[in-house]
């Protein structure tokens, strides 16, 4: 698999224009080492789900640039695999035709990708169902394959696990790192559960609101797997939180 | 076992009918010429089954219908996906369409008559306009209930233009392009009995108003049970399409 791509965003600045001007982004500076997981953490409403939509190439609207590779990252493309919260698969297909999407599975070639995925997500024995008979971490599972198969540089996941209960979250928690661990694509997960940044990634960037701004990067070297119950994943855990919840120092003191 | 259970019940009250119908006929309380008793209704329907004389109407009706159906309706199924597709023909074709729609159909019968004469366009004509808008209405409907999020999701996988129609715009309009289907059919075969009764030199409805005017009661109600029976037939070839069509769907308790 490809995970060849170094994910750049500089100066990345966004406004929706409404009868009021809304500054939801306001510039940001990142950048993701290929093969490396980050997650972002941040409030409601603090534009991460547009700041996933402009890296995908959904939204065009925005200012700064988005560089994939070096290069302009562009329109929407098979290099930048979107997770979203809800799985989004297309009901009137079989699981093995939603992970195929657009190429046939008459194609021998496709036929063995699509069955290697299916191995990869535990799906055997679900081929030929639809949609609507799986539960949801199923369905996001296969979200998680339909985009796998296009082989993303980057994969981006957008509170993917936010609908799912506890139980099923952790365990699709631990699929996704065994995931990323067999095909290092660069990923930029977005979340708004702690245990979940510091399960997972990296580095967890910490987000502001009004307008969208990164607060602080938590850089994470606890060694994979984690335990949750670790006193070294409880610190990283405070760490996040502080980061949180922590106020701006005002720039200039005020006299009153 | 519960299902013929079921059968049964729904059988009671057109069977109880036809006990009393006959009987009636039988103790000569109702007039032979106006209901002939069901069982020479049942001699009528034989002999011009034997005689070949309802097989050849009825194959006259159904291709008019088919004809009519076909022009029509896949003239609404064209114009309803591309009036979906693009607001700018929408806001071309849609006003005119819908003032049309506003016109009943039987009014506009005589004037069909005038411009192409009793022979088959006018009825082709008539059927196909009856068709039309159903399907019209029902794909434009399906193509604008897409849901938006999926064209996200299209645009991601890098679907083709030809691709957005094929594997998602018409999969996820096919609910209501198969309902707009369903009412273009009873419509279009509507339309062939107000056709045929109008003016015909064959078909059922002339078979119907040819045995009126003989006074020949049964053979009008053998034309009146072909109908009923041939539409019932359609109806059910639509609905077991949809039910092997529309098994993803989650609502769908066929
Ligand atoms: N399509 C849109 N039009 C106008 N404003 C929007 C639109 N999408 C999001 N916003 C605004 O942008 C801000 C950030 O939204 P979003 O990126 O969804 O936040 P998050 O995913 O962090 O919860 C919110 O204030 C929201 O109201
Ligand atoms: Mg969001």
């Amino acid at each position: 698999m490809s995970g060849s791509g170094k994910l750049e965003l500089i100066a990345v600045d966004k406004s929706f224009r409404a009868e009021k001007q809304n500054h939801v982004l306001a510039d940001i500076h990142l950048s993701l080492s290929p093969g490396e997981f980050v997650t972002i953490i941040g409030p409601s409403g603090c534009g991460k789900s547009t700041l996933l939509k402009i890296i995908a190439g959904l939204d065009a609207d925005y200012e700064g640039a988005v560089l994939l590779g070096g290069v302009d990252a562009g329109k929407p493309s098979r290099d930048k695999g979107f997770i979203f919260q809800e799985h989004r698969l297309f009901p009137w297909l079989t699981v093995e035709r939603n992970i195929a999407a657009n190429q046939s599975l008459r194609n021998k070639e496709v036929r063995g990708q699509v069955d290697a995925m299916i191995k990869l997500v535990r799906l055997e024995g679900f081929e030929k169902a639809y949609p609507k008979e799986l539960s949801g971490g199923m369905s996001q599972r296969v979200a998680i394959a339909r985009a796998l198969m296009q082989s993303p540089q980057v994969l981006l996941l957008d509170e993917p696990f936010g609908a799912l209960d506890a139980f099923t979250r952790t365990h699709m928690q631990e699929a996704l790192l065994d995931i990323w661990r067999n095909n290092r694509a660069t990923m930029l997960l977005v979340t708004h559960d702690i245990d979940e940044a510091v399960f997972l990634s990296e580095r967890i960037v910490v987000m502001d609101a009004r307008p969208g701004r990164i607060k602080q990067i938590v850089r994470n070297d606890l060694p994979y797997p984690r335990t949750r119950h670790s006193p070294g994943f409880q610190e990283l855990r405070s760490q996040v939180m502080r980061a949180l919840e922590k106020q701006e120092e005002p720039e200039e003191n005020w006299v009153i | 076992m519960k299902q013929l259970g079921k059968w049964w019940k729904g059988a009671v009250i057109p069977v109880s009918v036809l006990l009393l119908w006959q009987w009636a006929s039988w103790s000569g309380a109702a007039d032979p010429k106006l209901f002939p008793a069901p069982s020479s209704i049942f001699g009528d329907l034989y002999t011009m089954l034997l005689s070949g004389e309802l097989f050849y109407h009825i194959r006259i009706s159904v291709v008019r219908a088919a004809l009519g159906f076909l022009l029509g309706g896949s003239l609404g199924l064209l114009i309803g996906l591309l009036v979906g597709m693009y607001v700018k023909v929408e806001e071309l074709v849609d006003p005119t369409v819908q003032m049309l729609r506003t016109v009943p159909l039987l009014s506009i019968t005589p004037l069909f008559i005038l411009w192409f004469g009793f022979g088959e366009l006018s009825k082709v004509l008539l059927i196909a306009m009856g068709a039309f808008f159903p399907l019209y209405v029902n794909t434009f409907l399906g193509v604008r209930g897409v849901d938006k999020k999926l064209f996200d999701v299209a645009r991601v996988l890098e679907f083709s233009r030809y691709k957005q129609v094929t594997k998602l715009m018409l999969p996820a309009a096919l609910p209501n392009v198969l309902l707009g289907l369903r009412l273009s059919l009873s419509i279009a075969w509507l339309c062939l009995v107000v056709a045929e009764l109008m003016g015909a030199d064959s078909g059922v409805g002339y078979l119907i108003q040819d045995a009126r005017s003989y006074v020949r009661t049964g053979a009008v109600f053998v034309g009146i049970f072909v109908f009923a029976a041939v539409g019932k037939l359609a109806d059910s070839a639509v609905r077991l399409l949809e039910r092997r069509l529309l098994k993803w769907q989650d609502n769908y308790r066929g």
